[in-house]
Order: C-alpha cells, then structure tokens, then sequence
C-alpha cells in the first residue's frame, strides 16, 4: 500500500514543513518514506510544492505526479494539480484563498475527486494561531487519509520542529487538533 | 684547486645540492637564494611549503630543502590558502611568474589578497612567458615585441600591461604589498629585506604579502645578461616603480 | 562485494542527502571543505558551513570551482582529509584540478549532485555526467573511482567509503549522485562520529620539521620514461581496484531473464518496474552498480548466461549501456531506456520497455512464450 501526497502553496504558507510532519507521521509508524520539495526557479517564483509518499514498500520515485490526497494552498496550486489526482483520490483545499472551484474547468465531470474545503487560513486568525494553516491542514490530511495516527502525528510535529522555534509547538499542536476534528 | 679561496657564505641550507636549470643569466637563481637565506635566517625550513607555478620555475619545489607542492598554472594562492588554513603553524610561500599569477591566475591571486591569507606570494615579473618560449604577458610593455606580439604590444589589441602591487594594495586583506627589483647588489639586498618581511608578517600571523621582483630573461629577451640588466632598468623599472606600496603597522 | 550498511542503533531521522551526506562525511573524519555555490548541491555547503567551525576543520567558500578543487589540492597534498561538491557545470571546472589530484597520486573526494546538460542545461535531476565521471573526468590518463548511492541513507554510508577508498589507493573519488537524492528528505541512521579511519600519510608536505627529507607532491614528470613508470604504478593499483572494489547490489536476479541495470535514481524506480514486471510474469531482476568504477564486470558477467536481454536504464540518453554492452560484448542483447531533462523514469514507463523486450523475445523464439 502506497499512498502519494503533493503539497502546494505559496512560499511562505509552509507546505514544506506540513510535509515533513506527515513524513516523519509516516517514519514513526515504521512506513518507507520520502519528502521531495519542487526545487528552483519555481520556488523563488513564489509556487512551493512537495511530494510525499508514505509506502509499505521501498519508495522507487519520491516525486509525485498523480497524487492520491492534494493539498492546494491557493489558487493556483488548486488549478495546477487538481487534474492530477487519482480517480478516488482526495482534494483538499484553503478555501479561504481558493475560491473558484465550481466554476473551474473539469470539476464537475471528476465527481471521483472527493473534494475536502477548509478555511484554514480564516481559522488559523480566528483561533489566534497567525500563521498555522499550514499545520490546521495537516491536521485535514492525517484526519481524510487515514495514513496516520493523530497521536503519531503530534510527535511528528515536534520531531520536525528545529529547537528554535519549539516554544511554537503548543500552538502547533492546538492547529493540528483543529484541523483533524474540522468538520 | 686554489686554496686562497675565500669563502664568503656558504649554500643556504634551505637549498638543496640539485643543480639549477635556469638559462645562464637568469635572476631566479638570485630570488631562490635569497629565498632560501630568509627560511635559514628565520629557522622555518622544517615548517616551510613551497607551492611551485607552471613556468620555468615549475621545478622551484626540487631546489628547496622544505617540503613543496606543485600547483596547476595560476592556481598556486588557492593551494597555499588550503594549506595555510589547515596547517596554521606552517610557513606558506608560492612562487609565481606574470603569466601564473597575473593572467590565468589573476582570480586566485586577487581572492587570496582580499581574504588575507597567510601566505606569501614571490611574484617574478620579467614582463614574458619563459618556458613556453616568449610570447606576450601580461605586464609585457607596450611596444615590446614578444612571439606573439611581433609587432610590438598594442593597447587597441592587448591592453595595458598590469601592475600587481599597486592593485593589490587597494586590498584590505593585504599586509605587505612590495616591489624591488634584481639588477644591482643594492637592489638585491633590497630585495631579501622585502622578502623576509614577508615571511616575518606571516609568521606573526598578518596576513597576505607580496613581493614582486623585476626580474630578467636574457634569453626570451634576446639580449646578453648584461644587456638584460640594462634593459630592466632603462624600460622596467620607469613602468613599474620600486617600492613599498602598502606595508601594515606603518 | 556487499555495499557497505550502517545498522547501529542509532535513531533514524529524516535529512535532506545533500546534508545527511555533509554531516556523514564530518563524522569520516573531513578536515576541509572547499566550495562554490550551485544548484542543487547548496545545502552541502550550507551544512558544512555551519558544523566545520565547531569541528575545528576548515571551510570556505572559493572565489570558483576552479578554485576550490585546487584548494582540495592543497588540503590533500599536506595530508589532510579533504572534500568539495559541485553540479554539474561546476565538474567541468574542477576537472583541472581532478586531473593534477590523479597525477600527484592525492586522495580527495568531490561530490556531484548531478543535473542536467549541457551547457547551464537545467537544474533537475540528471545522470548525464556519466561519462564524464567514468571517461573524462580530466584530462591525461586516469580515471577516478566513481561511486554512486541510491537513497539518502546510502549517500551517508557512501561517504566514509569514499575517503577510506581515497587514501587507500591515493586516488580522487567521485561521488555520483543527482539533484533528486540531494534535495530529498527519507530516513536516515547516521554512522556513529569518531569512526574515522586514521591513515598515516608519510609522503604529505606538511613541513619536514626537520626530522625527515623534504617530501614534494607533483604530477610532473619530464622524463618520457618517467611519466610512463608513474602511469603504469598507478595503473596497476587500478587493477587492484577492479579486482577488490566491485560493488554491487541485485535484486529478483536470480532467475531473471530480462536484467535491468540502473544506478542512483533511476535503480529506484527501475526496481518497482522489476516488481511490476514480475506481477505481469515477466522473470525481470534489477542489477544496480554502486561502483561506476570500477563497474561491478563480475555480477554483469554471472549474469549473461542467464539474461535474454540486459536494458540499461539512465537518466542521459545512453552513457552507462556503453559500458554493459562492453562486458557483453554481444552475447545477448543490451537495450537502453533513458528519460532526460530532469525526467525521473516511471516505473510504468519502465515496465513497457521491459515488456517490449520480452515481447521481441518471444516472437524471436516463434511466439511460444
């Protein structure tokens, strides 16, 4: 059973460090695992994407082409990727910054697609976390995958964490119970 | 043999017994001796690396008694900056013609001054390629006739020759940027204060310092040793003036 | 011989290689870092720039590539432990120095994290250094050992092996791996810090201290007769490489028909093709060189009798086959499938070449397969 992720946004809106913690989700609960960020002008142009793949087989290619859960940050992530997910496969949005998605080209014929709408960057200044919609979504991703544990994922958050930035981990650990209990 | 010889100082022993192979007339033999004299006067032989060029001093490492490496062309400061870096006690000398240093090594040079490494650099400049027979340098002068410059040196196709010490004294990472010649014993004492300078300010740990020597080559020049001397000073040296051009603590 | 793997109780964690790599190499024993920046090997030097001051090594950023290897020159002539890493466009700079590192018989690892060419070609993932790594990797007669890892874990593992090879046979050693394995983050167990292999370096110029003859490093040599003693001595330890360095991982080859062979990045996906080729009935095994050289000749050679077809996949359009079809030699077919551009091949791309392969087999044989 593999399962492969893709993680887009802006640069800045942390999807690097969301698909660390999944990945670190994955290596603490024994799985094969791989984090690969798009690398190059695409990242100083603003787009940042990365794949994960969390696999009870050896990883053969760590970048993800046809991802079975995509998490789109904004707009153009949305547009980018939407079409590649798998048929049965997951799509998970901020729809604070996505906003045209009945309208977008090919939404509705890919029914298969289950999309999964969260204000995550609207709950992150609601709940006082400025700057956690990236870890609200991971929450998303641990809850609509199921690849992981939410308890697995706690520690995966402070294992990705550097020791500067730990006294943040409460407020991140606030985020991802928020985004997995999100309804 | 005569036995009213009198000796008045003996091989230096940072020079070993192998046998010059630079053409009669030439003045490395000079700047090697004096080199060697500095190391024994300092008592830094066993500590001292030389890092060789690619010219006619390639060889250089077979003439002195420390240890000695071999550089690519120009890229002598980059291999003595490595050593200096991670061996701080040793003494680090390269010894570089115009073409090594001043042309395909200009980068390296430049970046070993404005980093200030603990090196020191003995810069020949006899104003022509030697080993490859003759051809034009960078500080070659305008209107002198090289293989490849038949002609005489142009500006509007060559340039202007290049001065290294005044242009490396810009640099802040520099200690010591010197010129002396080697045409006259008075020159030539000059020339070893200069040099162990040199070696004292990197053993007290200033930094980058270069010494250039005016030096000849009779036999790329076409003229008899004499002549050569006469040559440097009556053309050399108005081009390229002698004397301190930056010295720290001073 | 069986790649070298570090099973120590250490807890696993995620790095990106390119730092997994960086931190490996400290823990090796590396004294000096010499480098350039360049996509995407940055944060090797980033890490080194970082750990080496409080290892009490020497780090610094060159003015250029060319530079920084003469600077590992340098390093490595006075004996020390000494490493730099480059991409792509970078090797063709440093090859100068590779040459004199060969020539003077001096132990140096470089690094590149490959990406793709010519020219400023891309900045993805690429094997195209191949033959510039195995072939050209300066000028004169030599060639350095090229060793090429497949995850991050093994990039960590792969260095200590680079620097003991080194100074064993006085050799530069390339590490070939690509943007993809320096840029991704997977599980990694670092060796244990302090297993530094401490090999005595008596012919260093490192300052005589007047206890021995001064010792000289160069790759001069005027003497016709000379030149050609000192090619063929280390020719000669070329020999003992080839006889004692092989390495080589194999899987599903036991009885497999159709062997692929693929290193680094592309031994990846190209083993999740074998295993697709297998589902589908296909007998395919995967043959993976971690020795570019010397390329692993025996495992190819225990192989031919077996193989209906040998298919060489690489992310160039066809380096590495050449040296397939060389061991050979025309005794069954070698095949090629190759992406580039920064293109990973995918195992479904894979398995279609595999499956044409063994479509033209079985009509070759009258279609009774």
């Amino acid at each position: 059973m593999t399962t492969n992720f893709q993680l887009a946004g802006f640069g800045g809106q942390g999807v690097l460090f969301a698909a660390k913690v999944l990945t670190y989700a994955g290596l603490l609960e024994g799985l094969e695992v791989s984090w690969m960020p798009s690398y190059g002008p695409e990242m100083r142009g603003g787009t940042a994407n990365c794949s994960v793949v969390l696999s009870e087989a050896p990883v053969g290619s760590p970048i993800v082409t046809e991802p079975d859960v995509l998490l789109a940050m904004n707009q153009p992530s949305f547009d980018k990727f939407y079409h590649a997910v798998v048929p049965g496969g997951i799509c998970i949005f901020d729809s604070t910054f996505v906003t045209d998605v009945a309208e977008h080209d090919g939404v509705a014929e890919r029914a298969e697609v289950r999309l999964v709408p969260v204000p995550a960057s609207t709950l992150a200044l609601d709940n006082d976390l400025k700057g956690g919609a990236n870890v609200i979504m991971t929450g998303v991703i641990v809850r609509q995958s199921g690849v992981v544990s939410l308890e697995t994922a706690e520690k995966a958050i402070e294992k990705s964490m550097s020791a500067r930035h730990l006294h943040l981990l409460d407020d991140n650990l606030k985020a991802l119970r928020l985004g997995y209990d999100y309804e | 043999m005569a036995t009213d010889t009198k000796v008045f100082g003996g091989r230096p022993h940072a020079l070993t017994d192998a046998p010059f192979t630079y053409c009669p007339g030439c003045t490395h033999g000079i700047s090697h001796r004096l080199i060697a004299e500095v190391l024994d006067e300092l008592g830094v032989e066993g500590r001292a690396i030389a890092i060789a060029p690619v010219g006619c001093s390639v060889l250089a490492y077979e003439f002195f008694n420390c240890d000695g490496i071999q550089a690519a062309h120009g890229r002598a400061p980059a291999v003595a900056c490595a050593v200096a870096r991670t061996h701080p006690d040793a003494v680090v000398f390269t010894y570089q013609g115009d073409g090594d240093l001043a042309s395909i090594g200009a980068a390296e040079m430049v970046h070993a001054a404005t980093r200030g490494d603990n090196i020191v650099i003995i810069f020949i400049n006899n104003a022509i390629y030697g080993m490859t027979g003759g051809q034009l340098a960078p500080t070659s002068l305008l209107g002198q006739v090289t293989q490849t410059s038949p002609y005489g040196r142009e500006v509007a196709r060559d340039g202007h020759p290049i001065r290294v010490v005044e242009m490396l004294s810009t640099l802040e990472g520099v200690a010591l940027a010197q010129r002396v010649a080697l045409d006259t014993p008075a020159h030539i004492r000059e020339a070893k204060r200069a040099i162990k300078r040199a070696f004292e300010n990197q053993i007290a740990g200033k930094g980058f310092s270069i010494v250039e020597l005016l030096s000849t080559c009779p036999t790329n020049w076409g003229l008899s040793p004499a002549d050569s001397f006469t040559w440097l000073q009556e053309n050399l040296l108005p081009y390229y003036p002698l004397g301190v051009y930056k010295e720290i603590d001073k | 011989m069986a790649p070298k793997t570090t099973e120590k109780a250490t807890e696993k964690v995620l790095m990106k290689g390119n730092e997994a790599l960086a931190e490996a190499a400290l823990r090796a024993g590396c004294e000096a870092y010499f480098g350039y920046p360049i996509t995407p090997q940055n944060e090797l030097a980033a890490y080194m720039s970082k750990r080496m001051p409080k290892e009490g090594g020497a780090y610094l950023q060159a003015e250029s590539e060319v530079a920084a290897i003469n600077m590992v020159y340098g390093a490595a002539a006075s004996g020390v432990r000494t490493m730099t890493s480059t991409s792509s466009p970078g090797m063709s700079l440093k090859s100068e120095g590779i040459s004199y590192l060969a020539g003077a018989d001096l132990p140096a690892v470089i690094v590149n994290v490959q990406r793709g060419g010519p020219g400023l070609g891309g900045i993805q993932p690429s094997q195209s250094d191949y033959w510039q790594a195995t072939r050209a990797a300066g000028h004169g007669d030599f060639h350095p050992i090229v060793l090429a890892p497949s995850t991050v874990q093994e990039m960590a593992d792969t260095i200590h092996i680079a620097f003991d090879l080194a100074d064993r046979y006085r050799t530069p050693v390339i590490v070939l791996v690509d943007g993809m394995l320096g840029q991704m983050m997977e599980p990694v167990a670092l060796p244990e810090p302090g297993g530094a292999t401490v090999v005595e370096k008596p012919w260093a110029a490192n300052g005589h201290q007047d206890k021995r003859p001064h010792n000289t490093i160069t790759s001069l040599f005027l003497v016709a007769d000379d030149l050609e003693a000192s090619n063929r001595a280390r020719f000669a330890r070329y020999e003992d490489i080839k006889r004692n360095e092989q390495r080589v991982e194999e899987y599903r080859t036991e009885d497999a028909e159709i062997v692929l062979v693929a290193f680094g990045a592309s031994a990846r996906t190209s083993r999740t093709a074998v295993d697709l080729a297998r589902e589908a009935g296909i007998k395919a095994g995967l043959l993976r060189p971690i020795t570019l050289v010397p390329f692993p000749v025996d495992a190819i050679e225990a192989r031919i009798p077996q193989a209906k077809a040998f298919l060489s996949v690489e992310m160039n359009m066809g380096q590495m086959v050449e040296d397939v079809r060389l061991v050979v030699n025309g005794r069954t077919p070698v095949e090629f499938f190759g992406r580039v551009g920064g293109i990973i091949p995918a195992p479904t791309e894979i398995l279609a070449a595999i499956e044409r392969i063994a479509g033209d087999d079985a009509c070759a044989k009258g279609g009774d397969a």
